[in-house]
């Protein structure tokens, strides 16, 4: 069976909650990174100790979900949908294909290693 | 409580073991005794209070550094700290406090030497305290000075030329000015009012860092292409925990400045400089809070930080004589100078890290100058006499020792060490490091 990857950056704060609803599909396992980077916003400026600086790069939370071929679709959606707050920054979902998987401790290859 | 105690039983004893005219006479009376050991113990207190202001300094500094110059700023920190120490007891005390001397500079290069072991009675200077909480509480200042100096080059100068100016800044220059003051020299006579050293202390660090900064130039990137660009310290957590350990240690700073506790109205008027140097604390960084709000539209943290520091430095020279509300207003103006000149600077193109400058140099001017209102035996002559008279020599002879140190070792690190960050490349150590070693 193929292996998907599925790549989302997401607002920090919706974290705990799309984990809830991911688990709660049956999703068993993903990879959290803090990260920072920037959309079609392009940031926004602040002041410090007076002077004007750009915040060019937004904090953002990245997932690294790797699901067999045919739970890819329901993750996105319930990602997309857990996450969404209607306001600009929300964040990005991709779907990429996975050549192989394979769990380090028993040698498990593709879908098994999930 | 116990002084109440020790008066009761040393009079049992002297009524029940010895005759009490035969027992007078050989040990002077608790009377003559207590102011002594009052105002030796106001100074052990003071002492350590404004010791603890070091490490104020250290995490008002480590906080607004970013975190890949943390290391070093703490490393100088205890390194300015720790010289300041030496030199002051080597030459620095005796240069300060010559006695009789020509009101200029005391030719006195002697280390401070302490009271025997075990002093009698007899032998102590009891209308003041013992020599070593004296040389103790005051060697505590000079450290504030260099302290000063660390946070305003933070990021780009070299660990030991900095070391090496802070020798000459504690063991000569601090001491030379400041005893044209506190050592009875000409300004005294004048009659320039600094309580505890809103110019003695504050102005000169101010003044030596500027001259650093002019000297050494801005970091990289700071100014560039006409246009400012900040550089966010790494943890206002540790800069607000550094900015509360300053305000505890000055209670020590300016109480311990009244240099008696032996008598009621001494102790009272400690009472009295506790309350207010509290006070101008508190509206400095409300002025500091009310007015980044109205230019800004949002609190500037760092900016309270620094206004609540002004407001300290403002009320240094004069903490006793004004009322609550006195301190309120001239702390006040403080924090509104602190707003107002950091941008200042920045315009300038004189990068101060921290906002030493304006919190140490313009309220310490500030401060100066607002003995006046509030102690009738002021004059607004000479308290800019004095203010001149620090400026220009520690500003004159501080750019001299920094443009010989830069022609003899250079003061600033490379453009890459200085882009790498200071704590891996002139230290090889981080100070948040645990990254893949949990």
């Amino acid at each position: 069976m193929h292996v998907k990857l599925i790549i989302a950056a997401i607002k920090p704060f919706k974290l705990e909650e799309v984990r809830e609803a991911l688990t709660s599909i049956g999703v068993r396992g993903m990879m959290v990174t803090e990260i920072k980077g920037f959309g079609s916003q392009s940031g926004h400026t602040e002041i410090y100790r007076g002077a004007e600086y750009a915040v060019n790069f937004v904090p953002k939370v990245k997932l690294e979900i790797v699901v067999a071929e045919s739970m890819a679709e329901q993750v996105v959606s319930t990602i997309a949908s857990t996450a969404k707050t209607d306001k600009i920054g929300d964040g990005k979902i991709f779907v990429l294909d996975v050549e192989s998987a394979m769990r380090v401790r028993t040698g498990e290859t593709d879908a098994d290693a999930l | 409580m116990k002084l109440s105690r020790f008066i009761a039983a040393s009079a049992a004893m002297g009524a029940a073991l010895v005759p009490a005219v035969a027992y007078a006479q050989e040990a002077p009376g608790f009377d003559e005794i207590g102011p002594y050991i009052m105002t030796t113990l106001l100074f052990l207190v003071g002492g350590f209070l404004v010791f603890w202001m070091a490490a104020g300094f250290a995490m008002l500094e480590a906080g607004l550094v970013r975190s890949k110059n943390v290391t070093m700023q703490l490393t100088k920190n205890i390194a300015l700290f720790s010289i300041a120490s030496v030199m002051y007891w080597l030459i620095g005390f005796n240069l300060m406090y010559p006695g009789d001397f020509n009101g200029y500079i005391a030719f006195n290069f002697v280390p401070t030497v302490l009271e025997p072991v075990g002093l009698g009675a007899e032998d102590a200077a009891l209308d003041y305290a013992s020599v070593g909480s004296d040389f103790f509480f005051q060697l505590m200042f000079v450290a504030a000075t260099a302290s000063i100096v660390s946070g305003a080059l933070a990021e780009r100068i070299k660990l030991w030329p900095f070391l090496i100016f802070v020798v000459v800044l504690t063991g000569i220059l601090y001491p030379i000015s400041g005893s044209w003051q506190w050592g009875g020299g000409w300004l005294s006579e004048m009659g320039f009012s600094d309580f505890a050293g809103s110019t003695i202390v504050h102005s000169v660090g101010g003044w030596a860092a500027l001259a650093g900064a002019i000297i050494l130039g801005p970091r990289l990137g700071k100014y560039k292409d006409g246009a400012i660009h900040p550089m966010p310290g790494s943890n206002l957590a540790l800069a607000t925990l550094g900015t509360f350990i300053l305000w505890l240690g000055w209670f020590g700073f300016n109480g311990g400045s009244q240099l008696a506790a032996g008598t009621v109205g001494d102790i009272t008027d400690v009472s009295r400089i506790f309350a207010n140097t509290n006070m101008a604390a508190a509206s400095g960084a409300i002025a500091a809070l009310i007015l980044t709000q109205i230019m800004y539209k949002k609190v500037d943290l760092t900016m309270v930080l620094n206004g609540a520091l002004a407001g300290l430095v403002s009320i240094t020279a004069e903490p006793l004589a004004p009322s609550l509300f006195g301190a309120l207003w001239i702390g006040a103006i403080g924090g509104v100078i602190v707003v107002l000149t950091v941008p200042m600077l920045d315009k300038m193109k004189i990068d101060d890290v921290v906002g030493a400058i304006p919190v140490h140099l313009f309220a310490g001017i500030w401060g100066t100058i607002a003995v006046v209102f509030y102690n009738g035996d002021a004059s607004l002559v000479t308290q800019i006499t004095g203010i001149i008279a620090y400026g220009v020599f520690t500003f004159v002879a501080a750019l001299v020792v920094w443009i010989i140190l830069k022609g003899i070792m250079g003061i600033r690190v490379s453009e890459e060490a200085e882009m790498q960050g200071l704590d891996t490349s002139e230290l090889g150590m981080e100070a948040y490091p645990d990254f893949t070693k949990g």
